[in-house]
C-alpha cells in the first residue's frame, strides 16, 4: 500500500521541540480518572437542568407565582373576601364594584384609553369585581389555594403511589399480580365517574377536590415506581443487600427508593399541573371551592359570569392558570431531559 | 496482493466538530486515512476516539449539529460509462450521495442488528429496496436477487423468512440480514461498524468469517470499525489506531501487533485478554480519553501515559516514519527522544504469540 | 391472536361489570335520601321508594337493575327530567356529544399531525418552534376557557357564531365549541408526533435506510411515519376522555344538551340525582374501557411485533 499521505516529521507543529523538551515528565497520578471521578450524578442533573433555557423559565415563571401568591394579598389593604368602599367626589361611600384595572395597559386592551384616576388612593391594578372586591387580593389569593391543594394532594398521592407501586414490583409474583389487577380496574374508572360518586357522598367544597386527587393521581406514581423498582431489583447492590441479610422493607424504602427519586419528581412536576387543572375544572363546574372562599377555578367562574359585563375579570385567573401549567410542564420537561440525557445535547 | 493497489478511497485532514449544548466537540482532529481496493483496513480505538464519526461523514449520516471544519474525503470508482472518476464525498449534495453513492457503491453494516432494521417491514422488502432504487429492477427479479443473497449470507429457508419481521429472527439472522441488504447493490466498499459487538462469541465468529468470504468472492474493500484487536487480528491487513480523533498509528497488522511503537498501542494490546498472561489482573490503560469539549494542548494521550515526555505537553507530535508502510505520531520516535522500549510484559506476550502463530504455519 | 382478543374483551367485560357493581354498591348505601324532601313529602318519598324497589335487599335490586341493563332501560331520574326514563334522555345527549365530540377528535387529531409532522421535518428551525408553542398553548389552556374566548370574541363583541348551541342549525354552532374542543387533542397529538418523529430519524434503522440510499420524501413516508405513528394510537385513549371531560363545561357553558352537561346538572344542581349519576358513571366508564379496548387491538393490528408473536430464529 502506497502510504503517500504523511511525510514524517513535517506536519508543522506549532512548537519548534527543543533539545530539552525530550525529557520524561516526573512521576504523575495517572490512575485516577479527572474526567469522571469528580462529578456526582446529581450534580450533573442540576448543571443540565439549568443549561436548558426552557426549565429555567419554567422555575422562573412558578417561583414569581408562588412567591406573588404568598405576598400578593399582603401588598393589598383589601382582604379577599372585603368589600371596598371608597367616598366618591361628593364624599359620599361608594362600593367600589366594577372598577376596571388600574393597569394602563390592561386598561386600554378593554377600553382603548387610559384609566382615570379618580381612584388614586385606591389602587386596584386588577381591578374589583361585581361586589367590590379587589381582584389583587382575590386572584392571589385563590393561586394560593390551588397551588395548596395541589402541593399537598400530589405530596401524599406521591407517598401513596410510591409505597404502592415499590411494594408490588419488589415482591413481584402473586402480590404484584392482585395489585396490578386492582389498579387496571382502578384505572378503567374514569376521574369524572369517580367526582360524581364522591358528589353524593362529599359536601362540595375542597375536601371533595383533595379526595378526588387523591383517588386518581396515585396510579401514575405507582406505575413509575413500579417500573423502576423492575428495572433496579435485579442489580448487583440489591443482591449484595440480600445475602448481607438485610429486610425487606430496608431494600425497598433504603436501597432502592433514593434511586427511583429522579422520574418520580419528575412525574410530580406533571401532576401538579394536572391537579391545578382539575381543581379549577371542579370548581368552575361547582362541585369543588364553595364562595367565599376562591381559587383559580372559582375566579374564573366568577369572571365568566361577568364576562359581558366586565371582561377584564377572566383575564389575571386565566393567566395565573396558563402561567402556572406552562411553568411545571417546562419543569417536568427540562427534569426529564436532565436525568435521562440525549448524547446529543450533553 | 497485486503490485500497484489502486487506493479507493482517501480520506485527507479530515476535522469535524460538534455543536452541543454544553459548547463545541472537536471531535475529529485532521484524520488521514486510505483504502486500496480488495483490502481490508481496521480502525481501532476505545469509545468516543471518533471511528465511528470518520465513516458516518463518508457516509453522509453525520448528525445535524456535525461541522466539517476542513478536510476531503475522496472516492475513485467507475462510473456506469466506464470511465474512472473522483469525487469528494463530503462535497456532494445529499441527495446526489444518496442516488449514486449510498448503497450503491458505499454500503455499511451497523453495530446493533437488534435496532438496525426497519421493525414494521418484512425483511424481504427491506433487502429489495436498495436495488430497486438502485438497479432499475422489476419486482420479481429484485425478490429473485435478494432470495440469492439470503442463501448467500447463510439464511435457511429464506422463502420462508422473506416474509418474516426482523422481530421473528435472532440477532445473528438479523445481522446477516443487514449484510445482505449491505451487498444488495454490488458496492465497492463496505463499511462494518462494530459489526459483531452486539452478538455472542460463536455468532462474532461466523459473521466474520462470512464478510471475509463475501469479500473474496465479490472484490470488496472493507472497512472495520471496532475496538477489539481479536477482530482486527483476524481480518485486517492494515491497521489504523484512533486516540481523541486523531490516527496515532498506522501500519499493516504485522507491524501493528509485533512491533507497535506508539504507547497508546502498547496499551491496547497490553489489554487484550491473553490465556496465558500470568499476571493474575488484566492491564488497563489507566484514565479515560479526554474531554473534546476542552481540546488539550499537545499530545492527548500525554496525561494517560507513563512515557510521556516534556514536548508532550506542549506540541502534538507528528507522525513519524517507520517503514514504508508504519507510521506513528508520538515524540518517542524523534531522534532527539530517549530511547524507550515496550513494557516487558508485552515484550513477552508478543513472543508467545508468535511463537502461537509459527505453530500454524 | 384470536386468543388474545378474546382475553382482552373478556377482561373489558369483567373490568365493566366490577365497577358497575361498585358504582350500584356506592349509589345505594349513600345515606341520606334520594329524594328532595323539601319538595315531597314522608308518604310521597315512601311511595317513591316502594315503585322503585328501593326496600328490597341490594341483592336483588343489583340483579333488576343489571337484567334491566340488558333492555337497554337506565331506570328514571330521582329528581332531574322528572319522570322521563333516562334511556330516552340519554340518547339524545349521547347523539349530541358524539357528533361534536367526533368532529372535535378528528379536527384536532388531522391538525396536531401535520403541525407535528411540520415540525419533526424542521426540527431546530422556526417552523418547529412555532408549532411547539402552538402545542404548548393548548396543553396549558383548559378548553372551556378558549371556549368563553371564543364564544367573547365571535358571538359577543363580533356576533357572528350563535351564543349559544342551536340544535337547528348544528353544524354551524358546533363550529365554536368543536374547535375549543380539538385544541388539547391537536396539542398534544402534535407534541407527540414530534418526539416519535424526531426519534424514529435518529433511530438505527433510518440509518440503515439511508445508507441504502433513501432519502427525502420516500424515505419520511416508507421508514419515518410508520414506525412514527402507531404509538400514536396509544394517546388516543386517555385524549378521548380528555375531551368527555372537557365536554362537561364546554357542553354547560354553550349550552349544548350532551352527556357531558347532563353530568354536571346531576352532581352540581339543587339535588343529586342518584340514578343519572349511576346510569352517566356506567356510561363512561364503557365509553372509557371499550376506547382502550379498541386502541389496544388496533396497536396489535398495526404493530407487527403485536400481530405476528415471534417464532424465533435458529443462531
Amino acid at each position: 500500500m502506497a502510504k503517500q499521505t504523511v511525510s514524517p516529521a513535517v506536519s508543522t507543529p506549532a512548537y519548534t521541540p527543543r533539545k530539552e523538551d525530550f525529557v520524561f515528565l516526573p512521576k504523575r497520578d495517572i490512575e485516577t480518572d479527572k474526567n469522571f471521578a469528580s462529578q456526582s450524578y446529581w450534580k450533573g442533573v442540576f448543571t443540565h437542568f439549568f443549561k436548558n433555557r426552557r426549565a429555567v423559565v419554567g422555575l422562573v415563571i412558578v417561583v414569581l407565582i408562588i412567591l406573588f401568591s404568598i405576598f400578593g394579598p399582603m401588598l393589598s389593604s383589601y382582604g379577599y373576601r372585603d368589600i371596598v368602599q371608597y367616598r366618591n367626589e361628593k364624599n359620599k361611600r361608594v362600593v367600589a364594584k366594577g372598577i376596571s384595572p388600574q393597569i394602563p395597559a390592561l386598561h386600554e386592551l378593554f377600553y382603548g384609553e387610559a384609566p382615570d384616576n379618580s381612584f388614586s388612593e385606591y389602587t386596584f391594578l386588577f381591578g374589583t369585581d361585581d361586589l367590590g372586591r379587589d381582584l389583587w387580593t382575590r386572584t392571589w389569593y385563590g393561586a394560593r389555594v390551588s397551588l395548596l391543594i395541589a402541593f399537598i394532594t400530589i405530596f401524599i398521592d406521591m407517598i401513596i403511589g410510591m409505597s404502592y407501586g415499590l411494594i408490588s414490583g419488589y415482591f413481584g409474583g402473586r402480590v404484584d399480580n392482585v395489585m396490578q389487577r386492582f389498579v387496571e380496574i382502578a384505572n378503567s374508572v374514569p376521574r369524572l365517574v369517580i367526582v360524581s360518586v364522591l358528589a353524593i357522598f362529599m359536601p362540595k367544597g375542597m375536601g371533595l377536590v383533595i379526595v378526588a386527587l387523591l383517588l386518581t393521581e396515585w396510579i401514575g406514581m405507582s406505575k413509575i415506581a413500579r417500573a423502576e423498582m423492575l428495572k433496579i431489583k435485579e442489580q448487583e447492590y440489591v443482591l449484595a443487600s440480600h445475602t448481607l441479610g438485610a429486610g425487606n422493607m430496608h431494600i425497598i424504602f433504603k436501597e432502592i427508593l433514593p434511586n427511583t427519586i429522579g422520574p418520580i419528581i419528575t412525574q410530580v412536576m406533571f401532576s401538579i399541573p394536572t391537579a391545578i387543572f382539575t381543581e379549577a375544572f371542579l370548581s368552575f363546574v361547582g362541585v369543588g371551592i364553595v364562595l367565599p372562599e376562591c381559587s383559580v377555578g372559582t375566579l374564573i367562574e366568577d369572571g365568566f359570569n361577568n364576562i359581558t359585563t366586565l371582561p377584564y375579570q377572566i383575564l389575571p385567573p386565566i393567566l395565573v392558570l396558563a402561567l402556572l401549567m406552562l411553568g411545571f410542564n417546562f419543569i417536568g420537561d427540562g427534569l426529564r431531559e436532565a436525568l435521562a440525557p440525549k448524547l446529543e445535547d450533553m | 496482493m497485486s503490485e500497484t493497489p489502486k487506493t479507493i478511497l482517501d480520506i485527507r485532514n479530515l476535522d469535524i466538530s460538534f455543536k452541543t449544548n454544553a459548547g463545541v466537540v472537536h471531535a475529529i482532529r485532521g484524520v488521514n486515512l486510505d483504502l486500496c481496493k480488495g483490502e481490508t483496513v481496521a480502525i481501532v480505538g476505545e469509545s468516543g476516539s471518533g471511528k465511528s464519526v470518520t465513516m458516518k461523514a463518508t457516509m453522509g449520516l453525520l448528525d445535524s449539529n456535525a461541522v466539517v471544519n476542513s478536510g476531503e474525503i475522496l472516492y475513485t470508482y467507475t462510473d456506469d460509462s466506464g470511465n474512472e472518476k473522483t469525487v469528494d464525498l463530503l462535497k456532494l449534495p445529499k441527495k446526489e450521495l444518496r442516488q449514486n453513492f449510498n448503497g450503491k457503491r458505499i454500503a455499511m453494516v451497523f453495530q446493533d442488528p437488534m435496532t438496525s432494521l426497519d421493525p414494521t417491514m418484512t425483511i424481504g422488502k427491506q433487502v429489495m429496496e436498495g436495488m430497486l432504487l438502485h438497479k432499475n429492477m422489476d419486482k420479481a427479479a429484485a425478490k429473485a436477487r435478494a432470495l440469492e443473497l439470503l442463501n448467500l449470507v447463510g439464511i435457511t429457508d429464506a422463502e420462508k423468512r422473506f416474509k418474516n419481521y426482523p422481530h421473528q429472527l435472532s440477532g445473528g439472522m438479523r445481522q446477516r440480514v443487514v449484510i445482505a441488504i449491505a451487498l444488495s447493490s454490488d458496492p465497492d466498499i463496505l463499511i462494518c461498524d462494530e459489526p459483531t459487538t452486539a452478538l455472542d462469541v460463536t455468532i462474532q465468529a461466523r459473521i466474520l468469517e462470512l464478510i471475509m468470504e463475501l469479500q473474496k468472492k465479490m472484490k470488496l474493500s472493507v472497512i472495520y470499525i471496532t475496538h477489539d484487536l481479536g477482530v482486527v487480528a483476524k481480518v485486517a491487513d492494515y491497521v489504523d489506531v484512533m486516540y481523541a480523533g486523531k490516527i496515532v498509528e498506522v501500519g499493516n497488522v504485522n507491524e501493528i501487533f509485533y512491533d507497535p511503537k506508539h504507547p497508546y498501542t502498547w496499551g491496547l494490546l497490553s489489554a487484550m485478554p491473553d490465556l496465558d498472561t500470568d499476571d493474575a489482573r488484566l492491564y488497563s490503560i489507566p484514565g479515560s480519553p479526554p474531554n473534546l469539549l476542552h481540546e488539550p494542548t499537545g499530545d492527548a494521550f500525554a496525561a494517560r501515559n507513563q512515557f510521556a515526555l516534556a514536548i508532550d505537553e506542549k506540541a502534538d507530535p507528528p507522525l513519524f516514519q517507520v517503514s514504508r508502510t508504519h507510521f506513528a505520531a508520538t515524540w518517542l520516535l524523534h531522534p532527539d527522544a530517549p530511547k524507550v522500549e515496550m513494557p516487558p510484559e508485552l515484550i513477552a506476550r508478543i513472543a508467545r504469540a508468535q511463537k502461537e502463530v509459527e505453530k500454524y504455519l | 391472536m384470536t386468543k388474545y382478543v378474546l382475553k382482552r374483551i373478556g377482561l373489558a367485560v369483567l373490568t365493566l361489570f366490577i365497577i358497575t357493581l361498585v358504582l350500584f354498591l356506592l349509589v345505594r348505601i349513600m345515606p341520606g335520601n334520594p329524594f328532595p324532601s323539601e319538595r315531597m313529602s314522608a308518604e310521597q318519598i315512601a311511595l317513591k321508594r316502594q315503585e322503585m324497589g328501593l326496600d328490597d335487599p341490594v341483592v336483588v335490586q343489583f340483579f333488576r337493575y343489571i337484567v334491566n341493563l340488558f333492555h337497554g332501560d337506565f331506570g328514571k331520574g330521582t329528581s332531574l327530567y322528572y319522570g322521563a326514563p333516562i334511556t330516552t334522555v340519554l340518547t339524545t345527549c349521547i347523539s349530541n356529544s358524539f357528533k361534536i365530540g367526533g368532529i372535535a377528535i378528528v379536527l384536532g387529531s388531522l391538525v396536531g399531525l401535520v403541525l407535528g409532522i411540520t415540525a419533526a421535518l424542521h426540527k431546530g428551525r422556526f417552523l418547529d418552534g412555532l408549532c411547539t408553542v402552538l402545542s404548548i398553548l393548548g396543553v396549558c389552556v383548559p378548553s372551556y376557557v378558549f371556549l368563553i374566548f371564543l364564544q367573547y370574541t365571535f358571538s359577543f363583541k363580533i356576533p357572528f357564531f350563535p351564543y349559544f348551541f342551536d340544535p337547528s342549525r348544528f353544524l354551524f354552532s358546533s363550529v365554536i365549541p368543536a374547535i375549543s374542543l380539538s385544541l388539547f387533542t391537536m396539542s398534544t397529538i402534535a407534541r407527540f408526533t414530534r418526539n416519535e418523529m424526531v426519534e424514529v430519524f435518529d433511530s438505527d434503522y433510518v440509518r440503515l435506510a439511508e445508507s441504502k440510499g433513501m432519502y427525502g420524501r420516500s424515505l419520511v413516508m416508507k421508514h419515518v411515519l410508520r414506525n412514527a405513528l402507531i404509538p400514536i394510537v396509544t394517546v388516543l385513549a386517555p385524549l378521548v376522555v380528555d375531551l368527555l371531560t372537557g365536554a362537561l363545561v364546554v357542553e354547560k357553558i354553550y349550552g349544548i344538551n350532551g352527556i357531558g352537561k347532563l353530568m354536571v346538572d346531576a352532581i352540581a344542581g339543587e339535588g343529586i340525582d342518584y340514578n343519572y349519576v349511576l346510569a352517566l358513571g356506567i356510561l363512561y366508564s364503557a365509553l372509557y374501557i371499550g376506547i382502550m379496548l379498541i386502541v389496544d387491538l388496533l396497536y396489535g393490528v398495526l404493530d407487527p411485533r403485536i400481530r405476528v408473536s415471534a417464532k424465533g430464529g435458529d443462531d
